[in-house]
C-alpha cells in the first residue's frame, strides 16, 4: 500500500467509524424511552450493531496509523472538530418520527452502499461490510416498517413524520458527496463512489414515502460539512456526554 | 380428589403448576403480585444503568452495558407474558405500577451516580437477584420456572461482566479504585435488603413457602449471598463495608451487621432519591409514546378494512 492510500485508507475507516458511532449512540438515547418495551429492545438491538462496526473501523483505522492508538483513542479522544462524520447522524433524537425517518435514510443509504463496499480491494472494509450488509437488511426492514405506519396512521402520526421528512431532507445531499480522498480510493477500488448512488437512494426512498402517503420535499435547502468537520451544534453537546468519563481520568483502562 | 386436594398433591409431588389448571384464587393473586414485581423490577432497572450508556468510558463497555439493559427488557417481557398466563394484561400491570399499586425492587430508587456504580450493580444487585432466581427456578408455577431458568442465564453473565468491570476499577488508578470502593460502600447494604424483610416481618413468606412459589426463606437467600460476597471482596482487593462481619464456625456462615430496616422502609414508602423520578420517567416514555402506539392501530384498521374491500 502506497503512504497516500494508506492514509486516505486511514481517513476513509475513521469517517466511517464517525459515522457508526454517533448514529449508533444517538439511537442508543432511546433505550428505556421507547413507545413500549419491545421497542427499547429493537432500538438496543441498531445501536448496539452501529456501535460494532464503529469498533471494527476504528480498529482498523488504529491499525492504519500505527501509532499507539486504540479504538477509544479515536472514539474518546477527538473533539467535533476533529470527527468526519455526517451531520444526519448527529441530530439529536428528536421524537419517535424523526428518529424513524431518519434511520429510513440511514438504512437505505447502507442499503445502496454497502453491496458496493463489498467489493473493495481492501479485505478488511470488505469484510465489515459484509457483516454489515446483514444487520442493515433487518435495521431497514423495520425502519420502513415504521415510516409506512407512522405515515399512514392517525393524523398526529402522519404530520410528525411529515414535519420529520421536510427537517432532515437537507442533511441527506451530503451523503453522496465525494472529496479527493474518497475519489482516490473510488479510483483504487477501495472505496465506494457514493456520488453513483443518490438516484439509486431516492428511487428506494420515494417508494417508501409515497407507500407511506408522505409528500418527497423538494431540494430547496442543504447543510453540508461534516466530512471537513464543520458541524452543527449538536455534536458538541454529544461528544460532551459520551467522552466525560473517559476523558477524566486519562490513561486509564476500563 | 377435590380440585384443592389435586392441587396440593401436585405441589407436594413437585409437578408444576400450569396455566389451565386449577389453582386456589390467593395463589394466582400472590403469583402476579410476586411476577408483574419482578418484570416491572426489571423495567425500571434498565433507568439506572440506561443513564450511563450514552456515557460509558469505552466503546466495549457500552455495547457491553447496552446488550444488558436490551437483556433487561425482555426480562421484563418473558416476566410480563408469564403473568398474563394467570389473567392479567400486561397494560393492567403498567398501570398499577404507574398508579404505585404494584412495586418494583427498591434498589432501584438509589441512584447510580458513577461509573462504578454500573459495575457495583451488575456485580452485586444482579448477583443478589441469581441468588434468588437460581431458587425460583423450582418455583411451583410451570411458567414463571421456565422463564426463571432462562432469566439466570443471562443474569449470570451480567454478574461476570459487572465483577469485571470492578475489578478494572480496583486494579486502576487511585481514582478509579476510590469509586470502586465509594460504589461497594453505597450499594453492599441495599443489596442485602434486596431479599426483603426477616422471615419473621415478611407479609407474603408463609403461604408462598407453603405453595411452593418461593423455596427458600429471605434470611437463608440473603446469607448466601453474605457468604459468596465475601472472597469476591478479598480479590478485589477493596474493603469490606461490614465492620462487624465475622466467621461463624459453628454455622459454617458470617456473621453480620444488623440492616439499616428503618432506612429500607423510608426508602420504599417514598423517601429514595430517585422514586418519584424513576415513575415519572416511565410514565412520560408511555405517554410519550401513545401516539405511536396510536398510529400502528390506525394503520392496521386501515388495512383490515382495505382487505376486507378487496375481498367483496
Amino acid at each position: 500500500m502506497s503512504d497516500a492510500i494508506k492514509a486516505a485508507t486511514l481517513e476513509y475507516a475513521t469517517r466511517l467509524g464517525d459515522d457508526s458511532v454517533v448514529l449508533g449512540h444517538r439511537i442508543s438515547e432511546w433505550i428505556s424511552f421507547g413507545p413500549f418495551l419491545e421497542e427499547d429492545i429493537a432500538y438496543g438491538n441498531v445501536s448496539l450493531d452501529y456501535i460494532g462496526r464503529a469498533r471494527m473501523f476504528y480498529t482498523y483505522a488504529a491499525e492504519l496509523a500505527s501509532d499507539g492508538r486504540d479504538e477509544d483513542d479515536f472514539a474518546y479522544m477527538r473533539n467535533d472538530r476533529e470527527y468526519r462524520n455526517l451531520l444526519l447522524f448527529e441530530m439529536p433524537k428528536g421524537d419517535f418520527a424523526y428518529s424513524q425517518v431518519r434511520q429510513l435514510f440511514a438504512d437505505v443509504y447502507y442499503t445502496v452502499l454497502l453491496p458496493e463496499l463489498v467489493q473493495s480491494k481492501d479485505e478488511t472494509l470488505a469484510a465489515i461490510a459484509s457483516k454489515a450488509i446483514k444487520e442493515t437488511k433487518y435495521h431497514l426492514r423495520r425502519s420502513r416498517d415504521w415510516v409506512l405506519r407512522l405515515g399512514d396512521g392517525t393524523e398526529e402520526s402522519h404530520k410528525r413524520t411529515q414535519k420529520a421528512v421536510d427537517a432532515l431532507w437537507g442533511y441527506t445531499h451530503e451523503l453522496f458527496d465525494m472529496d479527493e480522498t474518497e475519489q482516490l480510493l473510488a479510483d483504487e477500488g477501495i472505496g465506494v463512489d457514493v456520488s453513483q448512488l443518490r438516484d439509486a437512494w431516492l428511487k428506494r426512498v420515494t417508494d417508501i414515502l409515497t407507500e407511506a402517503t408522505l409528500t418527497v420535499p423538494e431540494d430547496s435547502w442543504e447543510v453540508k460539512g461534516g466530512r471537513i468537520g464543520y458541524h452543527t451544534e449538536n455534536l458538541g453537546h454529544m461528544l460532551t456526554e459520551m467522552q466525560i468519563v473517559h476523558r477524566s481520568h486519562p490513561g486509564c483502562k476500563w | 380428589m377435590t380440585p384443592e386436594e389435586n392441587f396440593m398433591r401436585k405441589i407436594e409431588a413437585e409437578e408444576k403448576i400450569e396455566p389451565k389448571d386449577w389453582m386456589p384464587d390467593t395463589y394466582r393473586k400472590n403469583l402476579i403480585r410476586q411476577i408483574s414485581q419482578h418484570a416491572h423490577s426489571e423495567v425500571i432497572g434498565m433507568q439506572p444503568e440506561g443513564n450511563y450508556i450514552t456515557r460509558a468510558p469505552s466503546l466495549r463497555r457500552k455495547a457491553v452495558l447496552i446488550s444488558k439493559v436490551q437483556d433487561e427488557a425482555g426480562h421484563g417481557l418473558y416476566l410480563y407474558s408469564a403473568a398474563e398466563t394467570l389473567g392479567i394484561s400486561r397494560s393492567e400491570m403498567i398501570e398499577a405500577l404507574q398508579t404505585g399499586k404494584a412495586k418494583y425492587s427498591s434498589i432501584f430508587n438509589y441512584p447510580v451516580l458513577t461509573w462504578a456504580d454500573i459495575a457495583a450493580i451488575g456485580w452485586l444487585v444482579d448477583g443478589a437477584a441469581i441468588v434468588n432466581q437460581v431458587s425460583l427456578q423450582r418455583t411451583s408455577y410451570g411458567p414463571y420456572s421456565r422463564g426463571m431458568i432462562r432469566i439466570c442465564k443471562e443474569e449470570s453473565f451480567h454478574q461476570r461482566q459487572g465483577y469485571e468491570a470492578m475489578l478494572a476499577l480496583a486494579k486502576g488508578s487511585p481514582e478509579q479504585k476510590a469509586m470502586a470502593q465509594d460504589a461497594l460502600n453505597r450499594f453492599y447494604w441495599p443489596a442485602l435488603m434486596m431479599f426483603g424483610p426477616h422471615d419473621s416481618e415478611s407479609a407474603h413468606s408463609q403461604k408462598s413457602m407453603e405453595w411452593k412459589i418461593k423455596r427458600e426463606t429471605n434470611d437463608d437467600l440473603r446469607q448466601k449471598f453474605i457468604d459468596q460476597t465475601v472472597p469476591q471482596i478479598e480479590v478485589l482487593g477493596l474493603e469490606h463495608p461490614d465492620k462487624a462481619l465475622k466467621w461463624n464456625e459453628e454455622r459454617g456462615h458470617y456473621d453480620s451487621s444488623d440492616l439499616n430496616w428503618d432506612e429500607f422502609w423510608s426508602v420504599i414508602n417514598g423517601n429514595g432519591h430517585c422514586n418519584r423520578q424513576r415513575l415519572e420517567h416511565h410514565i412520560a416514555a408511555h405517554d410519550e409514546g401513545e401516539w405511536v402506539r396510536d398510529a400502528i392501530t390506525a394503520y392496521n384498521e386501515k388495512k383490515r378494512a382495505k382487505k376486507a374491500q378487496n375481498a367483496a
